[in-house]
């Protein structure tokens, strides 16, 4: 396929996945520009978050095809994936932080052990991204057990950004805070995204985070991208899904599956 | 329900877990030899799976060379052969008792803590966190494992010869009459070095059935705290099954 804009950071092409007989993925075609933050809202169990593992290299899809920077990953393994995922920092949704290691050790990780950088070294950067995220450097010395779960999300963030990636994915990150810590997380984000120059792609379905972060968003239901567009023009879709997604109403074409 | 339906389902169950954990055990086997290695968590494991099973593996070794000594004598005095005990202690232990002792022993720590932490990473989503950080994760939590109590598991069992025939010798010689000088003389004359190395052969392999079975539960634990729960009790269970079975093998192996 000839493409006459420059190269997209992230496409994803008629992108397939079940697991048994449940179809998660039914042909996802996306692509995200250089620079931008996209943010893709849905329902629990549409596929957002096996989109993002797809992406990532943690699932494999079935058929399709993923490509970062132009180049073909849907099906790196080992050295060639490791590689590949230098180009991402992700901000998961429970935080996901070593329980085992100190703060400054989480944020570092991905240069002591993803690159084999000297660990002195490499805590003077932990310091500095904590510091991006309005954490002081005794923070650090803490175990993440014994963080507020707004603190665990910025040491997340911390981690995320710390190797300077040129994408970054946040897994739900408004879930579980409360709304002033949410904002805060929200601002965070933009800032942060900001400083490091990278490109976005958020998972969430809070529309209050999606509208602080999102110069585009993309509305997945049933596996597909039924509606994708510029942020500003999400309460005009004409879209009746995203419509009923935006307002949060029980009516509409969405119909909640409560029994399974 | 189709009693046919039924055997088949099984069946096929049975060969789709026989598929995974040959995976995962390729998997973990070339990480072993692929860099990089991660020599502190080399260390850290050793201690943990090592020199923290000491008191357990010593106590049980002790009481179980001290029973096997009185079985053999009361048994041994129905058809008078009872002088036979040094020598069936010193044998029975360095051969069976003590590998396969020390190793359910182990397996019931270091399996169910080894699933245990591991089933909880996998959950709280941190094992997908060390390959977003570009950090392979059989390299860094699989390899350290199965490195540690392949090499700790030798040593473990020596001690556990050591301290099993010494429980063997105090009941002979406190309770049942036999005379110091003379046990220690008949056990030492009697024990030959394959005696103590095949023991510690089948030990090494116990531990490597210990840590890759704890690492294959855990990885593949899911569902939260009750997943967690349930790769615990398997990896107990399936290592406890592996290496009772790896010992008969062994065992029909090395002394035929």
């Amino acid at each position: 396929m000839a493409e006459s804009t420059p190269p997209a950071k992230i496409e994803l092409r008629e992108v397939r996945k079940s697991f048994g007989p449940k179809v998660v993925l039914d042909g996802i075609n996306l692509t995200v520009a250089p620079g931008e933050s996209l943010v893709i809202i849905g329902g629990s169990g549409t596929g957002k978050s096996v989109m993002l593992k797809c992406i990532l290299g943690l699932l494999r899809p079935d058929s399709g095809k993923i490509s970062v920077d132009g180049e073909d990953v849907t099906r790196l393994t080992g050295r060639a994936r490791e590689k590949a995922n230098r180009h991402f920092g992700m901000l998961f949704q429970g935080g996901a932080l070593f329980d085992s290691l100190p703060v400054w050790e989480n944020v570092a990780f991905g240069l002591t052990h993803g690159r084999g950088m000297a660990r002195r070294e490499a805590k003077g950067i932990a310091i500095e991204k904590l510091a991006a995220v309005g954490l002081n450097k005794d923070v650090g010395e803490l175990r993440p057990s014994e963080l507020s779960g707004g603190m665990q999300k910025r040491v997340g963030l911390a981690r995320a950004i710390a190797a300077d990636p040129d994408i970054i994915f946040f897994d739900e990150p408004t879930t579980g805070l409360d709304p002033i810590m949410a904002d805060v997380i929200n601002d965070l984000i933009v800032k942060t995204v900001k400083m490091v120059g990278a490109t976005a792609v958020s998972i969430t379905h809070d529309m209050i985070s999606a509208r602080k972060i999102a110069d585009r968003v993309a509305m997945i239901h049933k596996g597909k991208i039924i509606w994708d567009g510029a942020a500003k023009d999400i309460d005009s879709s004409g879209n009746p899904y995203v419509d009923q997604f935006v307002h949060g109403r029980a009516d509409g074409p969405i119909q909640m599956e409560v029994r399974r | 329900m189709n009693p046919i339906g039924g055997v088949g389902r099984a069946t096929i169950a049975l060969i789709t877990e026989i598929g995974r954990v040959s995976l995962f055990l390729s998997e973990a086997l070339r990480s072993l030899v692929r860099p990089p290695f991660f020599w502190a968590l080399i260390g850290q494991q050793m201690l943990r799976i090592g020199y923290f099973s000491l008191p357990v593996v010593g106590f049980t070794a002790f009481f179980t060379g001290g029973a096997l000594a009185l079985q053999i004598f009361i048994g041994g005095d129905r058809v008078g052969a009872e002088a036979l005990v040094p020598r069936i202690v010193v044998l029975g232990i360095t051969r069976e008792l003590g590998p396969v002792i020390a190793s359910l022993m182990v397996a019931g720590r270091v399996a169910a803590a080894i699933a245990a932490e591991i089933g909880t990473m996998r959950v709280t989503e941190q094992i997908d966190a060390l390959t977003t950080l570009s950090t392979n994760p059989f390299n860094y939590l699989v390899a350290p494992r199965i490195i540690a109590a392949v090499l700790t598991m030798p040593l473990l069992v020596f001690i556990a010869d050591i301290v099993g025939v010494f429980g063997g010798y105090v009941v002979a010689t406190l309770d049942l009459g036999f005379n110091n000088a003379a046990y220690l003389q008949n056990t030492y004359d009697f024990l030959r070095t394959n005696d103590v190395v095949s023991g510690l052969v089948k030990a090494a392999v116990f531990g490597f059935i210990i840590a890759a079975l704890g690492c294959y539960q855990g990885f593949n634990s899911k569902g939260g705290a009750q997943g967690v729960g349930k790769a615990t009790t398997d990896a107990v269970v399936t290592a406890s099954i592996l290496i009772l079975a790896a010992n008969f093998v062994m065992t029909s192996l090395f002394f035929r």
